[in-house]
């Protein structure tokens, strides 16, 4: 009995010792994957298995969703690599959870679109030159009938109208909020607040405004499900425009303009952010002609129309655009 | 529905035509898992058999504690592991935050419990006259030990793979802690979750196919292994 119980016991550790050799294989195999690969290497980022070529520092950066989402990083990511010599690790989320990222000092660089909140996070020393590369505009997308009416009103106007008309129906009128601290959540804030209203309020105010706490992407989808209108960057509903049945209903007004930035990580304030010089050749990279002729033309073949406007020759005049140094002037 | 048919398509042709993007993906996925449930599995399994063949006082409180973390929210560990590996956090300097190793430590917290809890009942549910087999039979206290861990295995390895599909199929801690980011840290789950905020039904789909493939031939094989012997 005894004797059985020892060869029982060996015969089940063949098994155990062929799975961790397996495992060790593939360990072996894959261990590289937690180490940078080659920058020089342009497949990479179209993904050979697990490149190896130790040592190549990376480069983290945050980036709002709606630059994400439109694929135009997967088109630069490669670029700057090559250009760097780094490997850029791009994690994208809302304004809200980027600056957060940056406060906690687990980024490089940010590349985000709330200037109020972005002016809080240079004031507080988390944050220095920014610049800004590339803007565009708002629009309100609703239901093809549009049961509110606000076709063809400015921002403000439109805002109080689907206000109004939630209130009294809503089951005819609904009101999708990215409601996640993003940069476009904040933009609507602000419009809430143009239309004379206080957000609070709005919040509050019935089952017709929509809390969503989600990706602009995943948000134009739940609008077009529920027939509902929507404040959308006009990158990410072009984007959407065929997968989408929303139509857009207001695309003029003052509060519609849209600029994206991008800052460094201020090393005095955030001991562990050792990139700046990176920092730094990213945000000069943005504003190169190589990058703003990509931002001009991103889109055009697929769209009919480029997604983002870049700002060196992209005519922002409007009230609110940046100023020509802030989109010129190298940092250093 | 006719998305369901264009995945299924899609899935088939991503896998034949070596898709390198869902090759790597995939690969990465399993590496992450496999992983997880490899270290898991050295400080679970042990102590699920130290639990199970010891008896103390508030043994059931401890097996009662085990068994509520079954239910731990995998956003939740993805919160707890982030503030602790942040740059800011006690463990910042490590640098492992939007690492592959990140979403491995968050994944090894959250299927400890499961491969313990599971572990006692899987040597909980050998008959008892096993061990007084062997201990009459003249085998001393260990060997009697390994008679039920042996006659145990099965379980032990269902509780194996169901920590793997755990692993494996948990989207939380990987977007929090790994960032998904391409050719890093971008696994199956995070890209599915991705390509369905982008709109991408039909490919979101063709990944979980995947995925579901990948647990299969996982499964398959550690059964294959183990009626063999």
């Amino acid at each position: 009995m005894k004797t059985l119980f020892v060869n029982r016991i060996h015969r089940v550790s063949i098994p155990i010792i062929i799975t961790c050799l397996l495992v060790g294989v593939m360990l072996a195999g894959c261990a590289p994957a937690a180490t940078p690969p080659a920058a020089t290497d342009n497949t990479s980022a179209q993904g050979t298995a697990f490149p190896i070529t130790p040592g190549t520092p990376r480069f983290k950066i945050a980036t709002t969703t709606s630059l994400y989402d439109t694929g135009l990083w997967n088109y630069l990511e490669p670029m700057f690599e090559k250009k760097a010599n780094v490997r850029l690790d791009i994690v994208y989320a809302g304004t809200g959870a980027a600056l957060e990222y940056g406060r906690r000092g687990d980024v490089d660089a940010l590349v985000v679109h709330d200037p109020e909140a972005e002016a809080q996070f240079i004031a507080d020393g988390y944050g220095i030159n920014k610049r800004s590369f590339a803007f565009n505009h708002f629009l309100i997308a609703g239901p093809v009938g549009d049961p509110a009416g606000i076709k063809g009103l400015t921002p403000e106007q439109a805002f109080k109208k689907i206000y109004d008309a939630g209130i009294a129906d809503p089951s005819k009128v609904k009101f999708i909020s990215r409601g996640d601290n993003s940069g476009t959540h904040s933009k609507e804030k602000l419009i809430w607040q143009a239309a004379g209203l206080k957000y609070a309020d709005v919040e509050k105010s019935g089952p017709w405004y929509v809390e969503a706490g989600k990706g602009m992407g995943p948000c134009l989808l739940m609008a077009s499900e529920q027939g509902a209108y929507i404040l959308a960057d006009i990158s990410t509903f072009l984007a959407y425009k065929g997968k989408v049945n929303v139509a857009p209903l207001v695309e003029k007004g003052d509060l519609f303009l849209n600029v994206y930035d991008v800052i460094a990580i201020n090393p005095d304030k955030i001991k562990t952010a050792k990139m700046l010089p990176t920092a730094n050749t990213f945000i000069n990279w943005l504003m190169s002609d190589d990058v703003q002729n990509i931002i001009a033309t991103y889109g055009v073949a697929e769209y009919g129309k480029p997604l983002f406007n870049p700002l060196k020759g992209g005519g922002c005049t409007e009230p609110g655009c940046p100023k020509l140094e802030d989109y010129t002037v190298p940092v250093k | 529905m006719q998305e369901i048919w264009q995945a299924l398509v899609q899935a088939v042709n991503l896998i034949v035509t070596l898709d390198p993007e869902v090759i790597q993906i995939s690969l990465r996925s399993l590496y992450v898992s496999a992983s997880s449930i490899l270290i898991a599995a050295l400080f679970c399994v042990p102590i699920g058999g130290l639990i199970h063949f010891h008896d103390f006082r508030g043994k059931r409180v401890v097996i009662n504690v085990i068994q509520t973390f079954y239910s731990l929210p995998t956003v939740v560990v993805g919160l707890l592991v982030f503030l602790f590996i942040s740059r800011s956090g006690p463990l910042g300097g490590l640098e492992l935050l939007f690492t592959p190793a990140a979403i491995i430590i968050g994944q090894v917290i959250l299927i400890m419990p499961v491969l313990t809890g599971m572990t006692i009942g899987a040597l909980s549910g050998v008959d008892k006259s096993i061990r007084d087999t062997a201990l009459s039979s003249g085998a001393s206290n260990t060997q009697a030990m390994q008679a039920i861990l042996f006659e145990a295995r099965f379980a032990v390895v269902g509780a194996l793979i169901l920590g793997f599909g755990r692993a494996i199929s948990e989207v939380g801690a990987a977007l929090m802690l790994g960032g998904n980011i391409r050719g890093y840290t971008r696994v199956l789950t995070t890209a599915i979750s991705l390509e369905t905020q982008r709109g991408d039904i039909v490919l979101s789909l063709a990944l979980g196919i995947i995925l579901i493939g990948i647990a299969m031939v996982v499964s398959v094989i550690t059964n294959i292994l183990l009626q063999r012997y």
